[in-house]
């Protein structure tokens, strides 16, 4: 079943188009992931979700309903919001609590939400205190556990975990997908950040300059880019001009020899990066102006020196065109 | 802790709560002394300058001070909460100008302002020819020297001292709560009364001391528009220093009325007081 539809939603700011026509289909229980360099409009796209902006033009519906112009309160999903936004003047249950009171359930049913809610964010033990009590993790467990508690069709959030650091942050992924997977509700994630839109998403939107590039899941995402925007932007590519198409092929996939062929392009080791799991070689090609990097993993026991000649082959297959 | 005392023990402060002070211990001091017949300091301690405070005369106007200040606080706050509402909403410009215009009357001698509602309020005064030219009244309405008009001019002097205030708290209040409220399923009436109110107490108390405490120690206005039959505590005291020349009597009901209106604070204060204050301030 669809979620949410965005039918050729479109978003100008004073005459500036910041968000192209665009159509989008979620399903339910989906998470799906907004990705793509700042300011190319994904917040924008989740406040019209969210209804504290209108498209300019376009349709919204949620379970198949028309909510384009519906003022914000009367909508059945809930925005977690980048820079939280927790009343400073409620402790984390009061915080928590808010939304329920607002949608006037029964004490009990409060209790029993605002106990779950807190269980599964294990904010257990900090019920009683302030926001301004907590550490950034912390408050970020209370946004989100406004916002689940009030069991909304679909949760929305906007780069969550931003401000946070890069421990905390790998943490409260795994957290937050265990969360969504246990809910079984919608989430529509924002973020720029390609790993954590890869280890969480179902599907993700590729998205530039306000427009779509490519939707797809995160294994066709990296195997199938479809625009030079899309293959670069999620992992590294080395992208290759021929007269007549634009290709890219993956580090992993370059393989190196030390000898060199005449049937094999050729070229000289210009730098080589450790990083540990695995080693980067970039090579200067002989015949092209252009770079290649080629990623070695650690059954690679070849010595390679800077400024060695070597041999530089990929298969057929692993080429993949791209569009411009 | 430390750091607290030498904040105390600093010589600055010192000098300041040494002339902070000795006025107010000079006014206890002078309390408990009398008077000869031409007003000189007689230097016999007594409390009779306080058991005279209990006469029916003036415990009336005691209370006609209290509740002229406490309805003068409430007006300039149900009037000013709007107002500064309506300038945290503006832009950025525009805000400036406004609380320029709110600052406005600060520039005009006090006392020609007063004497402009004197010129406003009098039988041939503006408000009584205009409703008598629309031919609304026959003849003209007292207005002057009424409490009305010593109300309208607290309120309307003191105006500033409480938009101010609330304008500075409304101003550090985060704004995307309120989408964050709307998010939640509030209306606007409930986040302004769950969000927006809670998060400008202190603006609120600041105000409310200042318009209450001003408006008690304030005697020129209700000398101007009130006329001699709304006296208030302050012209009494006034009274009691300058012409009856009775230092110790004008000492005792300055004392009495001191410590009333910290009473009055302290429960205005606990009144607003939540524990997220409470817990803000353990922290600092
Ligand atoms: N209220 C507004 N008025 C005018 N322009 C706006 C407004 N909100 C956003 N924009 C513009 O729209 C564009 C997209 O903004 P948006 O906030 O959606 O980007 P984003 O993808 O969320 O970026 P980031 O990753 O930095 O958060 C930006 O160029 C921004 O300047
Ligand atoms: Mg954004």
């Amino acid at each position: 079943m669809i979620m949410i539809r965005l039918e050729n939603v479109e978003k100008h700011f004073a005459g500036h188009p910041v968000v192209h026509p665009l159509s989008l289909k979620i399903e339910e229980g989906e998470f799906l992931t907004l990705l793509g360099p700042s300011g190319c409009g994904k917040t924008t796209i989740l406040r019209m979700i969210a209804g504290f902006e209108h498209p300019t033009s376009g349709v919204i519906t949620l379970d198949n309903e028309d909510m384009t112009y519906l003022p914000p309160n009367k909508r059945d999903l809930n925005l977690v919001f980048q820079h939280y936004a927790l009343f400073p003047h409620m402790t984390v249950e009061q915080n928590i609590q808010f939304g329920l009171k607002m949608k006037k359930l029964p004490v009990k049913e409060q209790r029993e939400r605002i106990d779950e809610a807190v269980r599964l964010t294990q904010l257990s033990a900090l019920t009683k205190r302030y926001p301004h009590q907590l550490s950034g993790g912390q408050q970020q467990r209370v946004a989100i556990a406004r916002a689940i508690a009030n069991k909304p069709k679909v949760l929305l959030l906007d780069e969550p975990l931003g401000a946070l650091d890069l421990q905390l942050r790998k943490n409260l992924q795994t957290e937050l997908k265990q969360l969504q997977r246990s809910l079984g509700i919608t989430f529509i994630y924002v973020t720029h950040d390609q790993e954590e839109a890869m280890m969480m998403s179902d599907r993700i939107v590729i998205m530039n300059n306000g427009r779509i590039e490519q939707i797809g899941t995160p294994k066709v995402i990296y195997e199938r880019p479809e625009t030079l925007f899309a293959a670069t932007f999620v992992g590294e590519n080395n992208i290759f001009h021929t007269e007549d198409r634009l290709y890219a092929v993956r580090p992993e996939k370059i393989r190196v020899h030390h000898e060199v062929t005449a049937d094999h392009q050729s070229g000289i080791i210009h730098d080589i990066v450790y990083l540990g799991n695995i080693h980067k070689l970039i090579i200067q090609l002989d015949e092209e102006q252009s770079f290649v990097t080629s990623v070695l993993d650690f059954t690679d026991q070849r010595t390679w020196e800077i400024g060695q000649s070597v041999g530089v082959y990929w298969a057929p297959q692993d080429e993949v065109t791209v569009g411009r | 802790m430390n750091k607290r005392w030498f904040g105390i023990l600093s010589p600055v402060v010192l000098w300041l709560c040494f002339f902070m002070m000795v006025p107010m211990i000079a006014v206890v001091g002078v309390s408990f002394l009398s008077r000869d017949t031409v007003g000189n300091l007689v230097w016999t301690f007594n409390i009779s300058n306080y058991t005279r405070f209990f006469d029916p005369l003036y415990l009336g106007i005691y209370w006609d001070t209290i509740w002229l200040s406490v309805l003068t606080t409430l007006l300039c706050l149900l009037l000013s909460y709007p107002l500064a509402y309506y300038i945290t909403t503006a832009g950025p410009r525009t805000q400036k100008w406004m609380l320029i215009g709110v600052t406005v009357p600060f520039w005009i001698n006090f006392l020609i302002r007063t004497y402009a509602w004197v010129l406003i309020l009098r039988t041939q005064g503006l408000v009584n020819m205009g409703l008598e030219q629309l031919g609304m009244i026959s003849e003209p309405m007292q207005l002057l020297y009424t409490k009305g008009a010593v109300l309208l001019g607290m309120v309307y002097t003191f105006i500033p001292y409480m938009v101010l205030p609330i304008y500075v708290s409304l101003e550090q209040m985060d704004k995307r709560q309120l989408e964050a409220a709307s998010d939640l399923g509030a209306s606007r009436w409930s986040a302004f009364w769950r969000v927006t109110l809670p998060q400008t107490k202190s603006g609120i108390m600041t105000g409310g001391v200042l318009v209450f405490v001003t408006t008690t120690g304030m005697f020129v206005i209700t000398d101007i528009l009130g006329g001699a039959k709304s006296q208030m505590l302050s012209n009494i005291i006034q009274n009691q220093f300058l012409s009856a020349r009775d230092w110790p009597f004008g000492a005792a009901l300055s004392v009495i009325f001191m410590i009333s209106s910290l009473i009055i604070i302290w429960l205005f204060n606990r009144a607003l007081r939540s524990k997220y204050e409470s817990a803000k301030e353990a922290r600092a």
